[in-house]
């Protein structure tokens, strides 16, 4: 028992530096590996899908795109092969551009879905599973630990979608450069029409001006993760729906309701130029193919700056939640 | 300084008061036992001293309030809630990247010494493991962590009688010191008995006994007589009796262990005999309790 003798005086070593936002962020990865597998995950289906295209052949390709159908004042018309050489550039450029558009588009509703699932069980799943005893046992604060899991959605999730957005649009043109190539057509007129630059610069604008827009949808539902005993996705889905409900039966408006459409849809009429009839006519809705990004209506846009200070307060009430939080 | 120092410490939750005016003063590198039935207030007594509740009255843990200071209290003192807690996801290696990562006090090369000592593998899940073996992590972990007091919250709970007991002696061993404090709550009384220095009883949220080992085994003592001698142990003012096989073993406190030796063997009572002579209710023999 020599351990028994020794000086209580004897000084202790000294401290090590710690990282403890850094690793608690690392720890958020390691246990929602969704981050990374779901937007991966779509990414193989999409490409496979185009793998498949490819293989079927141009022929049926070429269907796919003949067949675009767009709205003009009130009637359908369909673009057809013949029609396509009669179209205008920016026309062209907006079909081919098309595949890529939805791509993107698949990757935000990716990352969505992921935030909203990794939000919900934010607070919830330490205390379901108990291990917030453990993370409590050691000297991280529940504002570092609140921030960690906040930078999950708002700052690890937007990167990663635009990453792997942009990797699977340019291994989609090359494939069809490829596809193309093999049945000897030029493949310059398909490089030339792809929007190389515009379509990373729409991709990271639609990321960022989407994840400031949703940041409150976020926060709502991490207050809910860190308050509700069970169900949290009930509780954070069902009560603005029966607000809604009750409001349309009470008052017959529907307030709420739209409320809570633009928040969850708003965002690309705020963030980008909204195509009107007449630009849709002259073809100049889509430059480049592409929509048109709006900064400066989006800044402007109240509703942007209520929801980020509503998720800066529900931010901070998960804090105070989180200091109170035991296991359920 | 006292490591841990409470006055009127009370916590009510709704109607039902979990403490109710605890005191408790545990100078450092003691090892105190908290001991007390079911829904006592032991666990609500050391969630206070960690800072996971508030509460009312006066409560200092090595000179912090843990309320409002846990992550700098929680850079000196270690806790081991209940075996259950380690997050399953999480791999053997992350989990000491990631205490290195956050602890200022840890010793990732003791923590390795630790483990090498066991059959836990790196790539291991915590949900691959059996529960001895998420105990050795845990304790791995903490041990490897410079702390100034270990708060043990039915560290063994489910755990079989080797690991329990290795448990404890590697506690002991590669642990404690003089400048260490260490509380245990637990229901296994006799498995800690030997490592104690102080021993406390809770009951209703209250503080019903607080002495030092020494203390204990002056004042307590146990007396085992047969029939015969039996009416002149009850004189003598036990504080309880069982009967085992016809003999009467009797608890006193206070008594004189001359005087008792006349009548038959006198012991220390363990401080299982003790718990259920204070706090085990009504006694069929009708000794006051």
């Amino acid at each position: 028992m020599s351990a028994l003798t020794d000086n209580p005086m004897q000084p202790r070593p000294t401290p090590s530096d710690t990282r403890p936002l850094f690793w608690s962020v690392r720890r958020e990865l390691w246990e929602n590996r969704a981050v990374f597998v779901a937007p991966l995950a779509v990414a193989g289906v999409i490409l496979f899908g185009g793998l498949v295209g490819v293989f079927v052949g141009p022929h049926s390709k070429a269907t796919v795109q003949t067949t675009t159908t767009v709205v003009q004042n009130g009637t359908a018309v369909t673009h057809t092969a013949q029609l396509a050489t009669a179209m205008t550039p920016g026309q062209r450029a907006a079909l081919a551009a098309i595949p890529y558009d939805f791509v993107a588009l698949a990757f935000i509703v990716t990352l969505f879905i992921v935030a909203v699932f990794f939000s919900l069980g934010a607070l919830h799943n330490e205390r379901r599973d108990r291990s917030v005893l453990f993370w409590k046992s050691l000297p991280v604060s529940d504002l570092t630990t609140v921030l960690s899991k906040a930078i999950i959605p708002l700052v690890v999730l937007p990167p990663v979608a635009f990453v792997v957005t942009i990797a699977t649009q340019l291994i989609m043109l090359l494939m069809n450069t490829a596809s193309l190539a093999a049945h000897g057509k030029g493949v310059a007129n398909l490089l030339a029409q792809a929007p190389l630059v515009s379509m990373p610069l729409l991709v990271a604008y639609a990321l960022a001006t989407l994840t400031l827009w949703w940041a409150p949808v976020y926060a709502w539902l991490m207050f809910i993760s860190g308050w509700a005993k069970r169900a949290p996705f009930l509780w954070a889905v069902l009560p603005p729906l029966f607000l809604a409900l009750a409001e349309k039966i009470a008052l017959g408006t529907q307030n709420v309701w739209s409320l809570i459409v633009y928040r969850v849809m708003g965002g690309f009429q705020q963030a980008f130029v909204v195509p009107t009839q007449a630009t849709m006519k002259a073809g100049t809705a889509f430059p480049n193919g592409l929509p048109q990004l709006d900064p400066g209506k989006f800044v402007a846009t109240p509703g942007l700056w209520m929801g980020l200070a509503f998720a800066v307060a529900a931010f901070a009430a998960c804090v105070w939640l989180r200091r109170r939080s035991d296991p359920i | 300084m006292a490591c841990i120092e409470a006055r009127g410490l009370k916590k009510a939750y709704g109607k039902s008061i979990a403490l109710d005016g605890v005191d408790l003063k545990v100078e450092e590198g003691r090892i105190l036992g908290l001991i007390g039935p079911n829904g006592a207030g032991k666990s609500t007594a050391l969630n206070a001293m960690l800072g996971l509740i508030e509460y009312e009255g006066e409560l200092k843990v090595l000179g912090r309030n843990p309320w409002t200071e846990r992550d700098r209290l929680m850079a000196d003192v270690c806790f081991i809630a209940d075996v259950a807690v380690l997050p399953r996801w999480m791999r053997v290696a992350d989990a000491v990247d990631y205490v290195a990562g956050v602890h200022p006090r840890f010793d990732r090369a003791k923590a390795e010494g630790f483990l090498a000592k066991t059959t836990i593998k790196r790539t291991s899940r915590v949900r691959e493991l059996s529960k001895g073996m998420v105990a050795q992590l845990h304790l791995a972990l903490i041990m490897a962590i410079d702390a100034r007091l270990l708060v043990l919250d039915e560290p063994t709970l489910g755990l079989d009688i080797v690991y329990r007991k290795s448990f404890y002696d590697s506690l002991l061993n590669d642990y404690f010191d003089r400048n260490r404090t260490i509380v245990i709550s637990t229901h296994q009384v006799e498995e800690i008995q030997y490592i104690l220095t102080d021993v406390a009883f809770i009951d209703h949220g209250r503080i019903v006994l607080d002495t030092s080992m020494e203390a204990f085994e002056a004042r307590y003592a146990e007396l085992m007589v047969g029939p015969d001698n039996r009416a002149a142990a009850l004189a003598l003012n036990p504080i309880h009796e069982r009967q085992v096989f016809g003999r009467s073993i009797f608890l006193f406190d206070q008594a004189d262990r001359a005087k008792l030796a006349t009548l038959g063997e006198v012991r220390t009572p363990s401080i299982a005999d003790l718990f259920v002579a204070m706090l085990g209710g009504a006694q069929p023999q009708g000794v006051a309790a």
